[in-house]
């Protein structure tokens, strides 16, 4: 959007984007329909490593997308690819409309902010905001402007004479967020941008950069490993594995229906059981028969069994109820706000399940290590994978 | 995993920005820099050392007219060989050579009228010459016999292993190969040796005065090697100071027959004219190399290995050799390969020195310069490249190895001190210390005194440069000239490049190219390097011809000849930059190169400063390379010592030897201030 010595006004370029820098407006709804980046079958090689197979995806402005997976999904690759940084083997990069598949970084218009920070060691804080506005043409008064607002942006309107290695972990990250929106840029790409945090920083930040970029309603790709990152700040999750794509959608989604058993497992805990199909709708797990709105495989088929610990209930079960049964209590692992602990009958065979009991349930049933309680698992909550997709 | 092809989308071809075609270009530039200035002179040298020079008597032909009409036609060699005027070893020779036509008239008289002719029976080169100007075409010529005396026969040109073959049967040729490796083997040991010794005393003691110790530890780094050979001819030569000193003590009578029987047998008239000296001398100006290497060793030791070692009761000496050893044995064998390096390319020693023992660095200089035999010249070059290679390659492969323990997470190591062990090592330090200050102060002493050792009154006049051989005080100017622009251009040559290399985009095979060719320099010793540059910028048909004999031949060739290291310091202080600031510059649309002016180089900065220094001191003291370079008006003050020792003006040369050391520590001291300066001013960012 900005090709270099094109005269820049920061009003115009601000309010274009929908936002007032420094004003309080209200958080716009995040996305909007207008899809403004496409990818379309990428592919990356190094050497003979697929890096990333095929991938395809549609980004919406204003949105903020994370790319979730562990290490070596593919998702900084991905990443990367859309900067430019390592561009793609093969497949079509678009956006706002122009294809940008081959183009050198410089050419594209982006912001990027680094695990690294990648602050200019030498520079003030000032100076490493107004890098990417100097060179322009634009009036040195304009630029301390704007470098003043961005400071004032981040919370660090006095922080500007100061050099970055004075400045804390969680600060610097934000000279680096306001130096990579200084230009205005249309897309925003942030590369791992809060590992290096503490955690308390960490979850204060994650906010900050949520609502700010909602205010700017700045498009917007962050990659984590880290699920708890992705769940709270992300309109929609990619999930990655092995270079391709497991799952795009809503973090609630994602958490409550993963597509495979990759992601039941990367995200959240869960419990993987052996079961048979007995019908539509009815899986068999040892000798308990559960409900499930699964289950579409033919009976007899061998499958994976999904269920989230904090899913089983202990609480006001009564026997008539469907998916219930008896089960003894293993060992309290205290864990702070709840206990998880071990659920084992015969009647369930070699599969044990974990169980999520928070405190007040605990402390209200008086429940024991080794008590026999009545357990139900809502029908909704099981999943059902095919027996071979399980990583887990 | 593997997707179905179906219709697979084609290949993307990355577009190339303004930046990248400029990084490449910069590439290209600094790699052909490095092809003109090394490949392609190295390349001239290899092709020389093939060529072979023959006279071709079979392709001549006379005719002689006594007054009676010409005679019949007589073939040389036949004719030659006949009369028993001509061998097959006399036929060949040097590009140089030239055989009188008279020779195959033996009863020839320029005072009578006999009438000659000759004829070139193949066109080729070589035919013959007459007053400079030389006869190819296959016509005959006639001469009077006044001029036929000037007729002379000129060899012609071919390729082959002929001049190998000569080497390899020439004893008094190859037997330097075995000097030379034994040299540089005996050379390695010791200096390891003691660099270990050293370097554990820095690291494992809690000995005082360590700053002093390492800085004069280093002093060798600064004087050009000539200066110890000098050192020692003074201390044991002819007129031993030591044996003076031994008189003064215990008497002539007492002492001499001891020091005859030790000291002026063996070798020759002294000793220390041969290879001890050349050992010791090579002790001396190795030593802070091997002492650097083993020092970094000696400094990432994991201080939990000691602990988990002290835990199990190990006894000391055990710990010595299953942790510490262990531990550094990487850069012990760096050590020794780098000695060894520089120990078998050294000139300067045993040039002072070696006396009649021949090792191939000074082959190369005696072939040359004495014999003019450029070719058997570039034949003991090739045979020096070898070891040198091998050294350079070992160096390297254990180098990579090294780094990879560096990586590690290891909790640096503390002494403790220990009242008997740090004395113990302080008066080791204190010796080796001693014998480095007492080089020096012998030169200085020697530069100081009016005529060792006759007249020991104070006197300057060995500083009267101007009235000796070598190029008088010219050379120490010129020396300082050269040393500046070294330091200047090859700093920013070396760092420009290393930037390319490090932080460019794509353009791999490029940028490997560019690493191969930026590490060559260092296998290639100087003799080899400054013969190459001989065959290479002194052939008339090259148009770089134009720089031979001048200031900037002696400027190139000493950036090229210290390029690897200096490139190395300047990609090591690139790799600890965040590999992301071209990645957020490009991001915000700036060009690289106000990147590299605003960050990068204010940010490396010290080492920008440490690799000119380097450049500096190398271009003060070098000899090996700038020998075969300077012309009358370039004359150096490194060569300036040799040529003034060469000429027997020893006190001279000691005295611009010394010339040469102050002026290094005087920029080492400027550096070190500028340095600290530096970090001062930028305290509020650099965080050290």
């Amino acid at each position: 959007m900005f090709a270099s010595g094109d005269q820049m006004s920061i009003a115009e370029t601000t309010a274009g984007r929908g936002g007032v820098v420094g004003e309080a407006t209200p958080p716009a709804t995040a996305a909007t329909e207008r899809p403004y980046l496409r990818i379309d079958r990428l592919s990356k090689m190094f050497g003979t490593f697929r890096a990333l197979d095929d991938i395809s995806l549609t980004v919406f402005e204003g949105e903020f997308i994370c790319f979730l997976g562990p290490s070596g999904c593919g998702k900084t690759t991905l990443l990367r690819a859309i900067a430019g940084l390592d561009i793609q083997s093969a497949g079509r990069i678009e956006q706002a409309g122009r294809d940008i598949s081959a183009l050198p970084p410089a050419e594209r218009d982006f912001g990027i902010v680094f695990q690294s920070y990648a602050l200019f060691p030498n520079l003030t804080v000032a100076k490493n905001v107004a890098y990417g506005l100097e060179n322009r043409k634009v009036p040195r008064r304009e630029i301390d402007a704007r470098v003043k607002e961005l400071l004032k942006l981040v919370g660090l309107g006095d922080q500007g004479t100061k050099h970055p290695s004075q400045l804390s972990g969680g600060q610097q990250q934000r000279v680096a967020l306001a130096r990579a929106i200084a230009t205005s840029p249309g897309l925003l790409l942030l590369d791992e941008p809060l590992s290096a945090l503490d955690a308390k920083v960490r979850v204060h930040l994650r906010h900050e950069i949520r609502s700010l970029q909602q205010r700017l309603g700045l498009t917007t790709i962050m990659v984590t490993h880290d699920q708890e990152e992705a769940l709270t700040m992300a309109d929609r999750i990619v999930v990655m594995n092995h270079g391709v794509i497991e799952q795009v959608g809503p973090p609630i989604e994602i958490y409550r229906r993963p597509a495979t058993a990759f992601v039941a497992d990367f995200i959240g805990t869960m419990n993987f059981v052996p079961g048979v199909v007995e019908g539509p709708g009815r899986v068999r797990v040892g000798q308990v028969l559960l409900n499930c709105d699964m289950a579409e495989e033919a009976a007899g088929a061998e499958v994976t069994v999904a269920i989230r610990p904090e899913d089983i209930v202990v609480h006001d079960v009564r026997p008539d109820e469907e998916n219930t049964f008896e089960a003894s209590l293993g060992e309290m692992e205290f864990l702070g706000s709840f206990y998880r602990s071990e659920l084992s009958d015969p009647a369930l065979g070699r599969a044990n399940l974990l169980a999520d009991l928070s405190i007040n349930r605990v402390r209200g049933m008086g429940l024991e290590s080794g008590g026999r309680y009545r357990v139900k698992i809502p029908k909704q909550r099981i999943r059902i994978y095919p027996r071979d997709t399980q990583n887990g | 995993m593997a997707s179905i092809a179906q219709d697979v989308p084609a290949r993307v071809r990355p577009k190339l920005g303004r930046d990248d075609w400029a990084m490449r270009g910069l590439i290209i530039a600094i790699g052909l820099y490095l092809v003109v200035t090394l490949a392609l002179p190295l390349y001239a040298m290899m092709s020389k050392s093939f060529e072979i020079y023959a006279f071709q008597p079979d392709r001549i032909e006379f005719q002689v007219d006594e007054g009676q009409g010409w005679g019949p036609v007589i073939n040389a060699l036949e004719r030659g060989e006949e009369l028993g005027v001509l061998s097959r070893d006399d036929l060949i020779t040097t590009a140089d050579g030239r055989m009188q036509a008279t020779r195959f008239f033996p009863d020839f008289s320029f005072l009578a009228e006999t009438r000659y002719r000759i004829r070139n029976t193949q066109p080729t080169k070589g035919g013959f010459m007459i007053r400079g100007e030389q006869v190819t075409h296959d016509e005959w010529v006639e001469y009077s016999s006044a001029d036929f005396r000037r007729v002379t026969l000129r060899p012609a040109q071919s390729k082959g292993l002929g001049n190998y073959l000569t080497y390899f049967s020439t004893p008094a040729l190859f037997s330097s190969i075995e000097n030379s490796l034994m040299i540089a083997v005996i050379s390695t040991v010791v200096t390891v040796t003691l660099a270990f010794g050293f370097a554990y005393a820095m690291t494992r003691s809690c000995m005082r005065f360590k700053g002093a110790f390492k800085m004069i530890a280093m002093v060798p780094i600064l004087v050009p090697s000539l200066l110890p050979g000098i050192a020692l001819v003074y201390l044991f030569g002819k007129q031993s100071l030591v044996l003076k000193v031994l008189e003064w003590l215990f008497g002539a009578e007492a002492i001499l027959p001891l020091w005859q029987t030790l000291v002026q047998g063996g070798y020759g008239p002294t000793a220390i004219y041969g290879p001890i000296g050349i050992v010791i001398a090579s002790v001396f100006f190795t030593f802070p190399h091997a002492l650097l290497i083993i020092m970094t060793a000696l400094a990432i030791a994991d201080a939990r290995l000691y602990e988990a070692a002290t835990a199990l009761r190990a006894p000391k000496p055990r710990i010595f050799w299953t942790v510490t050893l262990p531990g550094a044995r990487y850069g012990l064998i760096s050590a020794a390969f780098v000695v060894f390096n520089l120990v078998i390319t050294d000139f300067g020693v045993p040039k002072v020195i070696g006396g009649q023992y021949n090792v191939l660095a000074v082959d190369i200089y005696k072939q040359v310069i004495g014999q003019q035999n450029f070719q058997m010249g570039a034949v003991v070059s090739v045979v020096l490249l070898i070891p040198a290679l091998i050294a350079f390659t070992v160096d390297r492969m254990v180098q990579k190895k090294q780094v990879a323990l560096l990586s590690a997470r290891a909790v640096p190591y503390e002494p403790i001190p220990n009242r008997r062990f740090d004395w113990l090592m302080f008066g080791y330090c204190g010796v080796v210390a001693a014998f480095i200050l007492g080089v020096l102060a012998v030169c200085q002493y020697a530069a100081v005194i009016k005529f060792w050792p006759y007249d020991l009154t104070f006197s300057l006049k060995n500083y009267n440069f101007d009235v000796m051989d070598g190029g008088g005080w010219e050379a120490y100017g010129n020396s300082i000239r050269m040393a500046l622009y070294t330091g200047v251009i090859g700093t920013g040559l070396v760092f420009l490049g290393a930037y390319l290399v490090e932080k460019g985009r794509g353009f791999g095979p490029g940028r490997t190219m560019f690493q191969f060719l930026a590490m060559m320099p260092m296998a290639i010793p100087g003799m080899v390097l400054g013969l190459a540059y001989i065959f290479f910028f002194n052939d008339p048909a090259n148009p770089l011809n134009a720089i031979y004999g001048t200031m900037a031949i002696l400027v190139i060739c000493t950036v090229t000849h210290f390029y690897t290291v200096a490139h190395l310091t300047a990609v090591t202080a690139l790799k600890q930059m965040d590999p992301e600031f071209e990645a957020v510059s490009q991001s915000l649309k700036q060009p690289f190169y106000r990147t590299f002016s605003r960050v990068t180089v204010p940010v490396c900065l010290p080492a920008i400063l440490d690799i000119s220094i380097y450049l500096f001191v190398n271009a003060m003291t070098t000899v090996s390379a700038v020998v075969f370079l300077y012309s009358p008006d370039t004359a150096l003050a490194s060569v300036a010592v040799l040529n003034m020792d060469d000429a027997g003006d020893v006190a001279p040369a000691a005295a611009m030897g010394m010339m040469i050391f102050y002026t290094n520590a005087l920029v080492r001291i400027v550096h070190a201030g500028g340095t600290r300066y530096l970090f001062g001013r930028t305290q509020a960012w650099r965080t050290r």
